[in-house]
Formats: structure tokens, sequence, C-alpha cells
């Protein structure tokens, strides 16, 4: 099922008597999924992901603007005509149902022509919960199952009625660290297998980026960047994106044109044919610093970290918007760490520039 | 330590004083009093001891009637009222306008004095050769003929006191179910509407089983409490109940007790014994029942 | 599928329901107040008024406050009203001297035979005060307590329940405190006073109300132990007022007597809205 948003607008009444601006969650906006897909929806919290969410699955309405699925405008529609699944942060699974009541409960909704045998409404139950690899569990209560296990149990509860769109809401963040990593790739292989349209919303954005076709990274209501999660981090489209996406994150440094070339305090250390001169912001990935011993940009040393294969060099320049650099550099490297200094070599294709004022991307 | 632990009892003797003399001494006595067969109150005195005490208030047509009439009284209000404020609870839950005041306006009953505004009641319902009363009145508008509610027939007293005993007993329901309703996770009402749940399925299937366990404790306490009627009665017909033939069990203790036809203290012994049996045999049976039905997280 | 239809008859439902719910919630509004208003419009229409309607009516032309000044010269009121006011200062503040220390006692301090006994006052909620009241007539007659203030405080001065919600609340202030306190050198007492009584506050004041509701409407130990009218409760009171009072003919004074025994707790009820609805909801019980 393709998706379509047009010029989504969701505005809030003021929160106090004080403040009387209405809150904007979702501005304008603009965005047509593709069928299949599983869509990342991404940004710190209260930038408008989960009112995104809860528009799409009809739990509010937009102030302004529209919603298609494939080509039925289900703008104002009811959630429960919309056909959506939802899973929910904590999973809202009823704690006096079995596992089995739970994945069964949409079914059991269903009236008229549509009305299941309960051997039909078990069946398939069965067969979601076998999806989800918890067939082994159905006659346990939901307080019973660890977190993950919950985890299963309501997307399965959201799978079984087949649904067109299929909605989570902060999937992981309930779960510990390891499980997240399990879970998300039994995310990914669920949404393969079915391939049902995935709108997941995140504020993490290792997750996003690890399993989704798509990311949408907004901000404050806004959408920044749609894009192929490598994309998007390839090439910003400003410095909140370019900030947002990538661990160690990225390192920013006051800087400026001068001469049609890129001095980062004294050092030039990129030349730039035809630029004018002006203050900029340049931004360096971690994975983009070469130690060399004809680096154009010279750091004192703090220390070293060492993470096996890569080793992460911390150190400090005047010029840096932070407390400390993290490069991201091959253990071969090490020797260049043992001086007070050390001098980098920036790869072009990992320093972005943005615009001083508004953090809009600079292209050269 | 021996210094600590008399601090701790000193601190705990002034309970201790009044909860030995006045509830724990009084629990021993009264099943001595309730065998001691023709206690007499000036001399102190009694025959013999035993079961008759027992016999004779069983055998005692003012008590079966107390107990017919206590009995009515809970088969009638506890469902009704329970069921009443679920509803009304349910409602209050679904508004936001308005909500504080008509949560204000429910919970007055139960500051008022029960005999005070039973009076209100009584003259509303009462017929006098001055007026039919206002109760009467409505009754004429569907062309019922004017019923004396207080001095009649046996059913429409009973059913005046059904009536105010629901009027009493609902505020206290419906702000417990309110609150009971308003810690379920709204969550769930999301997830169920995603999933098109019907709203009365949304209730049985959810609401009903997650708020069970303060409707079973409603039930259970809505049925002590009526069980202990009396000053609800006494306000509508007066003092003495054996002559309206509205007393109930508890008034029956009292008026063994005390007033016209009092001094008999072994036979309010009895009475207030076989009250006490039959309120812990509900109070079982109800658990025993709940196991199966309320589910507790 | 048919979207507009679907959207405009779910709009349509939830308008009709909205309405229909709040019909109904005013409905019971309606029955809730009703007997407050008969009681106020009836004791400001005037005797021959009252006695000449057949047809009551639903309103008055013409007020009268003549029947309050029947209701405290016929009998004396104000004499039911301060004596129950003393009765329900003075249990009051009894129930909360000791519920208070021992509450303290189980939650604070250590001593032999705490857990046991604490456990024993649990089992002492579940007896009916019904049972108690006959021993408890017998020993008051026999202290030769009868028409006494003392006789009619003492034995509603117990709250077993009340012992219990205090020792839940003091228990949940950080044992830190406590032991500070006593670096400090604070005695238990003081401690007692200038750091858990102030901390509890809230439930205090939640206990002292819904005692003092209590207080103002019992009825039936008074009764018992009373017959002198110079120590009648407003509850006994009014019940007096109607049995043998002017209350047989005099329906409009009744309704003025009636008012003035429910305003105090109207009123009072009125001003700690929220304080004695949560307080009923952390678990009051009536009587």
């Amino acid at each position: 099922m393709k998706v379509t948003l047009q010029h989504l607008t969701k505005k809030f009444p003021s929160r106090s008597k004080r403040d009387l601006r209405e809150v904007v969650a979702v501005n304008d906006f603009c965005f047509e999924i593709p069928d299949g897909k599983l869509i990342g929806l991404l940004g710190p919290s209260g930038c408008g992901k989960s009112t995104t969410l809860n528009l799409l699955s009809g739990l509010q309405e937009p102030t302004s603007g529209k919603i298609f699925f494939g080509e039925d405008d289900v703008t104002n529609l009811p959630p429960e005509h919309r056909g959506v699944g939802l899973v929910f942060q904590n999973y809202a699974l009823y704690p006096h149902l079995t596992v089995l009541q739970n994945i069964r409960f949409p079914l059991e909704n269903r009236k008229g022509k549509d009305k299941l045998t309960k051997e039909q409404m078990n069946e398939k139950a069965l067969e979601a919960a076998k999806l989800v690899q918890i067939e082994g569990l159905l006659e346990r209560k939901p307080s019973e199952l660890s977190g993950g296990q919950q985890q299963r149990v309501a997307i399965a509860r959201a799978l079984v009625k087949m649904p067109r769109i299929l909605l989570l809401d902060e999937p992981l963040s309930n779960l510990d660290a390891r499980l997240r990593l399990q879970t998300r790739e039994e995310i990914r292989r669920i949404q393969r297998s079915t391939g049902i349209t995935t709108v997941f919303v995140t504020h993490d954005q290792e997750e996003a980026m690890s399993i989704s076709d798509l990311i949408v990274v907004m901000k404050e209501g806004v959408v920044q960047q749609i894009g192929k999660p490598q994309e998007v981090y390839d090439n910003p489209v400003n410095l909140f994106v370019a900030k947002f996406l990538g661990t160690p994150p990225i390192n920013v440094f006051s800087a400026r044109i001068e001469g049609e070339k890129l001095y980062i305090g004294e050092n030039a250390v990129l030349s730039l044919p035809g630029m004018a001169d002006r203050e900029v912001v340049a931004a360096v990935r971690p994975e983009g610093f070469v130690p060399r011993e004809d680096g154009e940009l010279l750091c004192q040393m703090d220390r070293v970290e060492v993470m096996g294969r890569d080793i992460s060099v911390v150190c400090r320049n005047e010029a840096f918007q932070g407390e400390v650099i993290r490069a991201i550099v091959g253990s071969e490297h090490l020797e260049h760490t043992h001086r007070d200094t050390i001098r980098f070599h920036l790869k072009e294709g990992k320093l972005f520039l943005f615009d001083v004022d508004d953090g809009s991307r600079i292209r050269f | 330590m021996d210094k600590q632990n008399r601090k701790g009892w000193l601190y705990l003797l002034p309970a201790l004083i009044f909860l030995g003399l006045f509830l724990v001494y009084p629990l021993v006595d009264v099943m001595i009093y309730s065998a001691e067969e023709g206690f007499n109150f000036a001399s102190q005195t009694h025959r013999g001891v035993g079961l008759g005490n027992f016999s004779y208030v069983l055998r005692d047509p003012y008590f079966l009637q107390a107990v017919k009439n206590t009995f009515i009284l809970v088969i009638i209000t506890v469902p009704v009222s329970t069921g009443l404020a679920l509803l009304i609870s349910l409602g209050l839950s679904s508004i936001r306008k308005l909500r504080e005041l008509y949560q204000t306006v429910y919970f007055l009953p139960y500051v008022t004095n029960t005999l005070a505004v039973g009076l209100v009641f009584m003259i509303l319902f009462k017929k006098t050769p001055y007026t039919d009363g206002l109760a009467n009145l409505v009754l004429s508008w569907f062309g019922a003929g004017p019923v004396d509610f207080i001095d009649g027939p046996y059913w429409a007293k009973m059913l005046v006191l059904c009536v105010y005993t629901v009027w009493i007993v609902s505020p206290f329901k419906i702000l417990i179910l309110t609150s009971a309703l308003a810690s379920v996770n709204p969550l769930y009402y999301s997830a169920a509407r995603i999933d098109g749940t019907p709203k009365w399925r949304v209730f049985t299937r959810i609401t009903l089983p997650m708020i069970s366990p303060t409707v079973f404790y409603l039930v259970i306490t809505g049925f002590i409490g009526a069980f202990k009627a009396y000053s609800d009665a006494v306000a509508l017909f007066g003092v003495d109940l054996n002559a309206a033939g509205m007393n109930t069990i508890v008034g029956y203790v009292y008026d063994m007790l005390y007033g016209d036809s009092g001094g008999y203290p072994s036979y309010a012994s009895a009475a207030a014994m076989i009250l006490f049996a039959i309120v812990l045999t509900i109070t079982c049976i109800n658990l025993l029942v709940s196991r199966k039905h309320v589910h507790y997280s | 599928m048919d979207f507009e239809r679907i959207e405009r008859s779910a709009r349509l439902r939830r308008r009709v329901g909205t309405g229909v719910l709040y019909a109904l919630l005013t409905v019971w509004a309606v029955i809730v107040l009703f007997p407050f208003y008969w009681m106020l419009l009836t004791s400001v229409k005037s005797y021959g008024a009252y006695n000449s309607e057949w047809v009551p009516k639903l309103y008055t032309t013409d007020p009268t406050l003549e029947n309050y000044r029947t209701a405290f010269t016929a009998v004396p009121l104000g004499g039911y009203f301060v004596n129950t006011i003393i009765f329900t200062l003075g249990t009051t503040a009894l129930m909360l001297m000791v519920t208070v220390l021992a509450a303290f006692a189980f939650s604070r301090l250590k001593f032999r035979g705490r857990d046991l006994m604490f456990t024993a006052f649990l089992a002492l909620m579940m007896i009916p005060g019904e049972l108690v009241v006959i021993t408890n007539f017998v020993t008051i007659t026999n202290w030769d307590l009868r028409n006494t203030f003392l006789g009619l405080i003492l034995p509603s001065v117990t709250s077993v329940f009340y012992i219990y919600l205090l020792r839940e609340n003091f228990a949940q202030v950080p044992d830190e405190l406590y032991y500070a306190a006593k670096v400090d050198g604070t005695s238990d007492l003081k401690y007692l006073f200038k750091v858990m009584i102030p901390i509890c506050r809230p439930t205090i004041i939640t206990v002292t109300i819904l005692k003092v509701i209590e207080c103002w409407n019992s009825y039936v130990w008074p009764r018992l132990i009373t017959d002198d009218q110079a120590y009648f409760l407003v509850s006994n009171g009014i019940q007096e007022i109607r049995e043998n009072g002017f209350g047989r003919e005099n329906i409009p004074a009744m309704m003025a007597a009636v008012v003035v025994i429910s305003a105090p707790l109207i009123v009072l009820f009125l001003v700690f809205r929220k304080k004695i609805m949560a307080g009923v909801a952390r678990g009051g019980t009536k009587g």
C-alpha cells in the first residue's frame, strides 16, 4: 500500500494561559511512502514524529492537509476503518488476557460477512504467532513474558488482521541493548516477509539507519531530509541532519574561506577554487580524519581509546565547537599518537560546509 | 534495648486502652451475653448457659421480619447502586467539559446527615390529609393512583427505602469507580480503537476486567453496608420500626437493647451474632466467586 | 468503501452520543440535587402556604425566614448544635492523639512484638461496630456516664482504620530523616511533631475531615447513650423534632432545622472538596 501525505499539518492549542501561541507539532509534511518499504521517522523528542504516527493511525485528526492510503483519502476516517496495525511503545497488551487472546482480539471485532469462526481466528492467530516466533507462549499472560517477548506479541497482534500499513512507535526503546539489536533484525525480517508498508518512529539514529529503506529526519515539526540512510549520512542537507546522524557524532569547527582556501584556525585544510571569502561551519565525520606527517590540520593530543580494529583519537583544536574531537582511524596509525600533537589530512567527501546562520549546506 | 521496648509500648498504650475497652472486651463479652439465658439487667444474673437466646430470636416474628426486610434491601440496592454507579462513572469519564462540576454534585449525598436528608425523602413521598406529596404528583401524570409510601403498603415502603439507600450510597461508589476508570491506561483504548473494537466490547473485554478488583471491593463493602442498614430506615419511618414493619436486623439489635422494647442485651447479642455470621458467610461466598472472575494484576 | 458516508455517520453518532450522555448525567444531577432544593424551598415556605398546597408547588413567591426562627426557638436546636460541635471536636482531637502516637510506634519505633501487634490491629478492622455497641452500652451505663460528653466521646474515639492509613503514610517518610534527627540528638517526640506530622499533613487532614463527617452524622451511639435533650446531637435532635416536636405538623419548620443541620458539612465539603474526595477515594467508607 502506497501512502501519500499532502501538506500534513497538526497544530495544538497553547498549553498554558500565559503563552497563547499554538504548538505546531507537524508542519506541512509532504511525502509519498512507496509500497512495501520500511520507513524510519527519526528526530529528537518533541519533533513531531509521534504525532505524525498518530495522524497516520487516525488517533488524531490533522489540522490541515491530506492522507491517502493508495488512492483512498483517509484523512478524516476514524482509525477502525483504516486497517492499520499499531504497535505501542510500551506494547499496550491487555494484562488480563493470554497471549493467544491478545493476538486474537482484533479478529473478534469483525462482524457481518467478515466474521470468523473460532477455528479460523485461532488459525490466523497461530500464523501470526509463528511469524514472530512466539508459538510456544500462547497460554501465558503478558506479565509472565520478557520485554522482547511482549514486543513480539504486540507485533503479532498488529499483524494478525493483515493491516494495510503497520505503524511502530519507538518499538525498541523499552528493550535492553542486546535485545534491541536482535529485535531490530527481527522487525526487518518480519517486514520483508509480509511486505506490509511499515512506518516506525525512533529517536535512535543507529536504529533507524540500520533497518530502514528510507529515513525521514524531523525537527520541530518540519521534515529536514528524506532519503536512503546512506545517502542522508553521506549528503546531509543541513547542520542539524549532519549532527543528528552518526556515532560518534560529526566534529564541528568554526572555519572561514579566505583566498579560495578553507581555514580551520590557522591551518589551511582544503583548497576551494572559485569560492568567495566568508565565515563558515566545517563539519568532519570521525572517519574523515587521516593522520599524516604532512597533514594540514594540527591538533593537540589528548588520549587514545582502543576499540580493536579501529582506534579513537581524542584531541583538541582551538576552532572546535565543543569539548574534544573524536577521530576514528585504523589501528595502524597508533604510532602517530605518541606525540603531543597530531596532524590530520581531511577526506574531502567526509567534510561538509554549512552556513553560519541558518546551518544550510554550502556545496563546493 | 529495654528502654526502646518500653517506649514503643508507651506510644501504643492509649490506642491499646481504647481498643481493649471498647472493641476487644465487648467482642468477647457479646459472645458471653449471647450464651447467657434469661439474663436480668437489673440484678445482673442469668439462669443458665446455652443457645436459648438464639432460638428465641430466631422464632421472634419481629426478627424474621427484620431479616426479610434486610435481605430484600440488600438484594435490590447492592446490584442497583453498583450498576448505576458504574454507568454514571463511565459517563463521567468520557466527558471533559463540566466534569468536575458533575463530580462535585454527585458526591454531595456523602456529606449529608442521613437522618436529616431522610426526612426530605419522607415528605417527598408521604401522603397526608393536606397533600398527596410530590412523588404522587409525578405518579398521577402517568395515571397512577396515590400511594402512601411512608405509612402505606409494604412494597411502597420498601421502594422508598431502596430509593433512599441507593441515593445515599451511590456517591461513594461513583467516586471510587471514577478513580478506578481514570487509572486505566488510555493506551489500551487507543489500541482497541485501532482494532475497530465496538464500544460495548471495549467495556466488557477491557474496561470491566481492568477495574474488576474495584467493582468487587464495592460489591463486598456494599453487601456489608447494606446488611447493617438502620438509620436510613429510621429517617424515613421513625424510631418504631417494628410497628412500621420496616425494621432491619441492626434495628432489631438496638430495639432489644434499648428503648420501649429494650432491656434484653442477651437477645440483642444473639441477634448481632447472627448478623455477623450472615455477613461473614456472604463475604466468603463473594470471595469464592471473585476468584474466578476478578483479574488482579 | 464509501469513506465519506462512514466519516459523516461517525461524526453524527459522536455528536448525538455526547448529547445523550450529557442529558443522562444531568438527569442524575437533578435527582441528587432535588432533595436539597426541596428542603431549601420548603424551609422558606410559610406554614400556611405549605399546608394549603394540595399540589406541591416547585417554587415560592413569598419566601419567609419565619421557620428558621421557629426551629431555633421551639426546640433547643442551638443546644444540639453546640453539643455536636463539642462531641465532634473532642472525639476528633482524642482520635488524632491516639492515632498519631500508635501510627508512629508502628512505623518508626522498634520494640518487641511490634509486628504481631500490628497484625492483631489489622484483624480488629473486621469487627463490625454493631457487635460491640451492646457491651459498650452496658459499660458506659455501669460507669454512670450516660448523658455525659465523656460517655458520648470515649467509645467513638478508636479507629483502627485511621491508624492503618496513617502508619502507611508515616512509613513512607525516608529512614534517613529519622537517623539524621537521632544523630542531631532530637528526641522521638520532637521528631514526630517537627518532622513526621508536617510531612504527613495531607493524610492527617484527610483523616481529620473524615472523622469530623463521621462524628457530625453519628446517630446510633448518641441515641443509645443520651435520653436527656440537653445532650442530644443534631441527628438525635432532628429525630426528636420529628417524633415528638413540631415536626409532626409543621413541616416547613422541620425542613428549616434540616437545612441548618446539613449546612455545616456541605460548606466544609465545598471548601475542602478536593481533599475530601481524594481522602474518601483513598479508603474512606461511610460509617
